[in-house]
C-alpha cells in the first residue's frame, strides 16, 4: 500500500479492536490530510482513545488496516514511532520527576545529546510558561501545568504528527485557551495534529474536519460547515418582557423562522431552533425574526444566538445523546 | 473523565507563542539513540527516582542489615559453636539471599509504573525495545550493590573477615550483581503479567522463600535427606552461594561460577523474551 504518500497523515481502513465481547472499535475508515487538524468527536467510551493508540502502535488491531504517512502501524512501527508524539488523556510524564528531568530524559530518549537535551528542554519549559516550576516534581502541577508539559514533551523534537487525547479534559476555561493556542502554534509550523475531543467547540475551535464517532463507528464525516448544517444551524433564544406575549411571539417566530419553537419553563423564555435548510445564515435568520417580532410590538429583553451542542449533534446523528453511549474503559 | 479537575492556573505565565514556533521550526529530529544509550537513559530514571523518593531504598538497607544480624545471632551458636565463627560461613549466603530477595521489588515497580501514562509515552518512541525494562535493572543494579555493602560493612562490623581481601570481596559482589540482573527478568515478566502489586508480591514470595532456604546458605548440604539434596545441591542459588564464598575466601571456583553464570544466561534468554512480547502487547 505504498501509494499513499504526501497527501495523507493518517488513512484508516476498517480498523477494529475487540476488548472481550466489547468492539471498542468497530470499523473505522479516517483519511487525515496532512499538515491540518482533524477532530475525532464523540462521547466517553465512543473509541476514540482506542483508536489513537492504534495508531500510535501502542495497541494492535484486530482487524483493518491503519496507515500513517504510508507506514503500517504493525508491519512498520518502528518507522510510525520515529514520526509521530503521543499526548494522553492523563499527562503522559514521569511524575515522580521534575519538569527539567521530564523532558531531558524524553530528549535523551530522542537522540539528543546532553548539552541538546538540556538546551532544548531549557527553552520549552521557557515557551511554555513553566521556568519556575522547571524543577518540582510533576506531581505537584496544577491540571494546566501538566497539559503543558506534557504537550512540551511530545514537541521536543517537532513530530510530522501529533495526537492530543483530549488535551483540555477536566481544565478550567482559561487553561483550556492555553493550550488551544499552543495546538495553533504547532500547526503553523505543518504538523499534522489528531485531536480527540467530547466538546464540539473545541473541535469547532481547532479542526479543519471532524469525524463524529459513536460505538466505535464514524457517524458523520466531513468539514464543519457540513456537519453543522446536518445538525442544524443553532438555536435562538429569547427571553421577553412581558409572559403574556409569548403565545404571541411563538406564533410569530414559527412563521418567521419556519422552525420548531420551544416553551421554555421560565415563563418569559423560548427557544426557535433555526432550520439548517434556510439558505440564510443563522444570524440573519435570528435579525429576521427579531425584527418581525418587533413589528408585531412583541418587547424582547434579551436574545442569545446557541451554537448545536455536542448533544444536539449527537441527538440528530444517532436519535439518542451522548449520554447513552456505554462506557468502555480503553 | 479520568482527570482531576484544577482550577489552579491563575498565576500561570502565559504560553509564548513566538518563542514557541521558533522552537518547532528549529527541532529536527536527531539520530536515534544507540540500545546502549537508551538503557542507560532509563537507568538514569531510575536513579532519579531513588534520588526523589530515598525512602525506597529502605529495602536494601535495613531489611539486609535485620538479616545478617538476625541470622548470625540466631543459629551462629547452635550451628558453629559462636555467631563469630558463623558469620565467616554466613555472611556470603545471607548475602546472596537478601539481594535474590530484593530482585522480587523489580516486579513490583514494574507494575505499578505500566498504569502510568508515561509507558505510554515510551512505548510510542522509536527506541530499542527492552532498554525501558533494562533501565530498571540497571537502576536495580545499583540497588544490589548498595545492599551488598551495607551487609559487607555490618558484617565487618561483627567480626567477618574475608581471606580474598578486597578483589575476592569484589568479583563475589560483582558475581552476586550480575545474577541477581539476570535473574530479576523473571519478575519484570511478573510484573507485567500479574495484575496487582499484591499478587506480584505474592508470587514472589512463594519462589524466594523455598528457593532461597533449599540452600547451602545455611548449612552444608550433606546433614539434609537425600532427595532434599538432589534438590539443594543442583539449585542455582546453591550455586551461586558456592560460588559467592569461594571467591570471597580467596579461591577460584571456576565450576561453581561458570554454572551461577549459567543460569543467569538461562533466566535472562527464557524470561527476557517473554517481557518483551507481554511488554509489546500490553
Amino acid at each position: 500500500m505504498s501509494q499513499h504518500t504526501s497527501a495523507l497523515a493518517i488513512e484508516t481502513a476498517g480498523l477494529v479492536k475487540t476488548f472481550g465481547e466489547t468492539r471498542a472499535v468497530d470499523g473505522v475508515d479516517l483519511a487525515v490530510p496532512a499538515g491540518t487538524v482533524y477532530g475525532v468527536l464523540g462521547p466517553n467510551g465512543a473509541g476514540k482513545t482506542t483508536t489513537v493508540k492504534m495508531l500510535a502502535t501502542l495497541l494492535r488491531p484486530d482487524g483493518g488496516e491503519a496507515h500513517v504517512f504510508g507506514h503500517d502501524v504493525v508491519r512498520e512501527a518502528d518507522e510510525v514511532r520515529g514520526r509521530v508524539s503521543l499526548t494522553g488523556q492523563y499527562a503522559s510524564v514521569d511524575e515522580d520527576l521534575t519538569g527539567t528531568e521530564n523532558l531531558v530524559l524524553l530528549g535523551r530518549l530522542l537522540g539528543h545529546g546532553k548539552q541538546a537535551a538540556r538546551r532544548r528542554s531549557e527553552q520549552l519549559l521557557a515557551a511554555f510558561g513553566l521556568t519556575e516550576a522547571a524543577g518540582k516534581q510533576v506531581k505537584h502541577y496544577s491540571g494546566g501545568m501538566r497539559r503543558r508539559i506534557d504537550i512540551a514533551a511530545s514537541i521536543l523534537s517537532t513530530p510530522d504528527l501529533l495526537f492530543l487525547d483530549e488535551p483540555t479534559t477536566g481544565l478550567d476555561p482559561r487553561s483550556r485557551n492555553q493550550v488551544w493556542d499552543i495546538v495553533r502554534a504547532v500547526v503553523a509550523q505543518g504538523t499534522t495534529v489528531l485531536l480527540t475531543t467530547q466538546y464540539l467547540d473545541e473541535a469547532d475551535q481547532l479542526a479543519s474536519r471532524i469525524a463524529v464517532i459513536d460505538h466505535g463507528k464514524v457517524i458523520a464525516e466531513g468539514t464543519k460547515g457540513e456537519l453543522k448544517a446536518s445538525v442544524g444551524a443553532g438555536s435562538v433564544h429569547l427571553r421577553l418582557r412581558d409572559p403574556e406575549q409569548r403565545p404571541e411571539a411563538e406564533r410569530v417566530l414559527r412563521l418567521a423562522l419556519d422552525a420548531d419553537v420551544q416553551l421554555e419553563p421560565d415563563p418569559v423564555a423560548l427557544t426557535a431552533r433555526l432550520a439548517s435548510a434556510s439558505s440564510d445564515s443563522a444570524a440573519e435568520q435570528a435579525s429576521r425574526a427579531l425584527a418581525e417580532l418587533a413589528r408585531t410590538g412583541v418587547t424582547v429583553d434579551n436574545f442569545s444566538l446557541g451554537q448545536p451542542s455536542l448533544d444536539e449533534v449527537f441527538l440528530a446523528l444517532t436519535g439518542h445523546g451522548t449520554q447513552t453511549s456505554e462506557e468502555v474503559a480503553a | 473523565m479520568s482527570t482531576a479537575t484544577t482550577t489552579d492556573s491563575k498565576d500561570l505565565a502565559p504560553v509564548s507563542a513566538e518563542s514557541l514556533a521558533a522552537l518547532l521550526v528549529s527541532g529536527e529530529r536527531p539520530p536515534r539513540p544507540s540500545a546502549l544509550s537508551a538503557s542507560l537513559t532509563f537507568g538514569w530514571r531510575a536513579v532519579l527516582k531513588i534520588k526523589h523518593v530515598p525512602e525506597q531504598l529502605f529495602d536494601v538497607t535495613a531489611f539486609p542489615i535485620m538479616m545478617v544480624l538476625m541470622y548470625t545471632y540466631l543459629f551462629g551458636g547452635a550451628l558453629a559453636g559462636s555467631p563469630k565463627e558463623y558469620i565467616q560461613f554466613l555472611l556470603p549466603g545471607i548475602l546472596v539471599m537478601s539481594v535474590v530477595m530484593i530482585t522480587m521489588y523489580t516486579g513490583v515497580s514494574v507494575n505499578t509504573d505500566i498504569e502510568k501514562g508515561v509507558f505510554d509515552r515510551f512505548r510510542s518512541l522509536p527506541i530499542w525495545r527492552p532498554s525501558t525494562m533494562v533501565g530498571y535493572l540497571l537502576g536495580d543494579a545499583l540497588r544490589y550493590t548498595i545492599a551488598s555493602l551495607v551487609m559487607l560493612t555490618v558484617g565487618m562490623i561483627i567480626g567477618y573477615r574475608p581471606d580474598g581481601g578486597v578483589g575476592g570481596v569484589l568479583a563475589g559482589v560483582a558475581l552476586l550483581v550480575a545474577f541477581s540482573f539476570a535473574f530479576s527478568w523473571v519478575w519484570t515478566m511478573f510484573g507485567l503479567l500479574l495484575r496487582s502489586e499484591k499478587s506480584v508480591m505474592g508470587v514472589s514470595m512463594m519462589v524466594l522463600f523455598p528457593l532461597t532456604f533449599l540452600s547451602n546458605i545455611f548449612v552444608d548440604p550433606k546433614t539434609m535427606p537425600g532427595w532434599l539434596q538432589a534438590f539443594v545441591n543442583n539449585s542455582p542459588i546453591t550455586h551461586l552461594s558456592s560460588a559467592v564464598r569461594e571467591l570471597m575466601a580467596g579461591d577460584w571456583p571456576a565450576d561453581e561460577i561458570a554454572w551461577s553464570l549459567g543460569w543467569a544466561g538461562l533466566f535472562v534468554l527464557v524470561f527476557g523474551p517473554i517481557t518483551m512480547r507481554l511488554y509489546n502487547r500490553k
